[in-house]
C-alpha cells in the first residue's frame, strides 16, 4: 500500500495533480482512492489531497501517515510534515518553502519555478511536482501518467503539460541518481 | 461491468440518475454537491432531457415536482442550507404523492455552517425537516459505485411509492474519488413511471389505489383531469375536510411504505456471525468504521459491523436482533447525537449502547473508533 498526500494553497493545482496519479494507478489495474480538504476560498487558503493505492479494498478514505508528501508552500509543509513515515519522503517546491522542516529524506526542486523558466507558466508547477512525485514514489508507470495528463487537459496544452511531466520527472531524477 | 475507472461519488449520482431515467434535473449550485448539477447538465442534453439552473433552492424543489407531475422522472441535488429550503416542498409532495428524489450531500451546519467539510448533521432533518405525519425513505452510499446504484434505487424507490425520497450523501463520499466498474445498462433493474389502469369512461380516480396503497396518478398531459393538491384530498385528487379521510389519507401514507418495509429497509452485516460486539454505521463513516473493526479483529476482539443502507424508515428489526446478540454496541457519526438515540431505542435496553459523536469538521481516524470498541470491550470483560 502506498499512501500520499499533495498539500499547497487553493489554485496551485495539488487536488488535480493527486487526481490524474490516482487515476493512472486505476489504468494500471490497482485499486485507487483519492480524496481531498479545502477551505471555502476558490483561491488561497489550505488545499489537501491524498491518494491511497492497494492491491486490497481501500475503507478508511483519508491518509494518516504518508509514504510520500509535496509541499507547495511554507505552511503546508509545517503542517503535514510531521505525519510522513519515518522512511517517507518529503518533496518541497524549493523556493516557495524557504525553510524546509527538519526531515531526514527531503527532495528540494524548484517546482513552481521550473514550471516558469522552461514552460512558460506557473500554471504547469503541479504537472512539474507531478513528474517529480511519479519518479520518487515509482507508485505509477510515467507513460501511464503522461497518458492520464494528455487526457485530462485542454488538448492545446498537451504539448506544454508533456513538457512539465518531463521536467519534474527529470529534475527528481537527477537528484536521486 | 463497464471498465474500471475513477469516478468521483458525486459523478457516480448523476450516471446512476440517467440510468435510472432521470431526463429532469432543477437545481441551484451548493458545495459540496454541485458536481452532481454540473454532470447532470453535461448529461441530460446528450439524452433529451432538461437542465435548469432555478434561481434558488425553493424554485429548484417546485420545478422538479411540476417536471415530475408532467411524466418525467426528476432530481434535485442540494447540501444543508438548501435542503432546510426545500423542506416545505418536500412535505407537498409526500401529501400530493409526487416521485422525487433529492440528494442531499451533508455539510457542516447549522445555517452556512462549514461548507467544504463533511457532517452527518442531516440524519433528522431528512427524517422530520418536514411538517406533520409523513413517511420517509432515506438512503445512504458508502462507496462510489453504491452512489451509483443507490441513485438508481432511489429513482426506482420514488416511482414504485409515489413519494419523495432522498439520497442521504456525505462530503466524504461526494468527493472520494474511488476505481469503480459499473454495471452494464442490462443489469439494471429500472421501475417504470405507473400509469393508470382505467380509462375516465371506467371511472379512473387518481388517488384510489389498490393492494399495494400506491395511487396510479396519470401524468399532465395524459389525457386525464388531475387535480394537485397539498391539502388532504380523496380519491378525485379534490380536497376533503372530513375526519375520516383526513386519518385514512395519513394511515395509508405510511402504510404503502409499511406494507413494503422487507423491499425498503436495507442494511449489510459485517463480520457478524460471531462478533460479540457491533458498531452500526452509515455512510463515509461506514468506512473509517469498518477499517477500525478490521483493526480491532486483529487484536483480537470479536467485533462487527451493521451497516445501515436505509437510514429512514429506521431498520429497527435488524438493530433489536443485533441488540439481543451482542454485548455492546458502538454507533460513530459525524454530529451532537443523532442516530445512536434511534438505535438506543430499538435496542431496548437489551445491551449498551455508546454514541460516539465527533463533530469538528473533521472525519474519524480508525484509531478513535477502535478506541471505542476497545473500551466497551475492555469495560465488559
Amino acid at each position: 500500500m502506498s499512501e500520499m498526500r499533495f498539500s499547497g494553497s487553493g489554485g496551485q493545482g495539488v487536488i488535480t495533480c493527486a487526481i490524474i496519479l490516482a487515476q493512472a494507478a486505476v489504468e494500471e489495474g490497482k485499486n485507487a482512492i483519492q480524496s481531498q480538504a479545502y477551505g471555502p476560498a476558490a483561491r488561497g487558503g489550505s488545499s489537501k489531497a491524498e491518494v491511497i493505492i492497494s492491491d486490497e479494498a481501500i475503507y478508511h478514505p483519508h491518509v494518516e501517515a504518508p509514504d510520500f508528501m509535496l509541499a507547495m508552500t511554507q505552511e503546508a509543509a509545517d503542517k503535514y510534515w510531521q505525519d510522513l513515515k519515518a522512511d517517507g519522503t518529503l518533496l518541497l517546491d524549493e523556493r516557495l518553502v524557504p525553510n524546509p522542516p527538519a526531515f531526514a529524506h527531503t527532495i528540494r526542486i524548484p517546482i513552481t519555478h521550473i514550471a516558469m523558466s522552461k514552460i512558460g507558466k506557473a500554471l504547469f508547477a503541479n504537472i512539474v511536482a507531478l513528474g517529480a512525485a511519479v519518479r520518487i514514489t515509482g507508485a505509477v508507470g510515467y507513460e501511464t501518467v503522461a497518458a492520464c495528463v494528455a487526457h485530462r487537459v485542454p488538448p492545446a496544452t498537451v504539448e506544454s503539460n508533456m513538457k512539465a511531466l518531463k521536467a519534474g520527472y527529470d529534475a527528481a531524477d537527477e537528484l536521486m541518481r | 461491468m463497464r471498465k474500471a475507472t475513477l469516478m468521483q461519488g458525486n459523478e457516480a449520482v448523476a450516471l446512476g440518475a440517467i440510468e435510472a431515467g432521470v431526463r429532469f434535473f432543477g437545481g441551484y449550485p451548493i458545495t459540496p454537491s454541485t458536481e452532481i448539477a454540473e454532470k447532470m447538465a453535461e448529461l441530460l442534453p446528450k439524452v433529451g432531457g432538461k437542465f435548469v439552473q432555478m434561481e434558488d433552492e425553493i424554485a429548484s424543489m417546485g420545478a422538479v415536482l411540476g417536471a415530475s407531475l408532467a411524466g418525467s422522472k426528476a432530481l434535485t441535488a442540494t447540501s444543508g442550507p438548501g435542503f432546510s429550503l426545500k423542506q416545505e416542498l418536500i412535505g407537498y409532495a409526500a401529501e400530493a404523492e409526487i416521485p422525487a428524489v433529492i440528494v442531499d450531500v451533508q455539510r457542516v451546519g447549522p445555517s452556512t455552517g462549514q461548507p467544504t467539510s463533511p457532517s452527518q448533521g442531516d440524519v433528522m432533518q431528512a427524517r422530520w425537516g418536514t411538517h406533520g405525519d409523513h413517511p420517509m425513505i432515506v438512503i445512504s452510499p458508502w462507496t462510489v459505485r453504491e452512489c451509483f446504484d443507490m441513485a438508481v434505487e432511489a429513482v426506482n424507490l420514488a416511482e414504485r411509492f409515489r413519494q419523495p425520497v432522498i439520497l442521504l450523501m456525505d462530503e466524504i463520499v461526494g468527493h472520494l474519488r474511488e476505481r469503480v466498474e459499473l454495471p452494464e445498462a442490462e443489469d439494471i433493474h429500472i421501475y417504470p413511471r405507473r400509469k393508470p389502469k382505467k380509462t375516465r369512461e371506467e371511472g379512473y380516480q387518481p388517488y384510489a389505489v389498490g393492494d399495494d396503497l400506491v395511487p396510479d396518478v396519470a401524468d399532465f398531459g395524459a389525457g386525464y383531469r388531475i387535480h394537485v393538491t397539498g391539502l388532504i384530498h380523496d380519491e378525485t385528487g379534490f380536497p376533503s375536510g372530513s375526519p375520516a379521510v383526513t386519518k385514512k389519507v395519513i394511515h395509508r401514507l405510511h402504510q404503502k411504505i409499511m406494507i413494503a418495509r422487507d423491499e425498503v429497509i436495507k442494511t449489510e452485516a459485517l463480520l457478524l456471525e460471531d462478533a460479540q460486539y457491533a458498531v452500526v454505521a452509515f455512510g463515509g463513516t461506514a468506512r473509517t468504521a469498518y477499517q477500525a473493526v478490521l483493526n480491532a479483529r486483529k487484536k483480537g476482539v470479536k467485533v462487527g459491523m451493521l451497516r445501515l443502507r436505509t437510514i429512514w424508515p429506521f431498520a429497527q428489526e435488524a438493530v433489536a436482533a443485533l441488540a439481543e446478540k451482542v454485548r455492546g454496541i458502538v454507533v460513530p457519526e459525524l454530529n451532537y447525537g443523532q442516530l445512536a438515540g434511534e438505535v438506543q431505542r430499538a435496542a431496548g435496553g437489551a445491551c449498551p449502547v455508546r454514541l460516539l459523536a465527533k463533530y469538528n469538521a473533521e472525519i474519524f481516524t480508525p484509531g478513535e473508533i477502535e478506541e471505542a470498541v476497545m473500551a466497551m470491550a475492555g469495560g465488559n470483560e
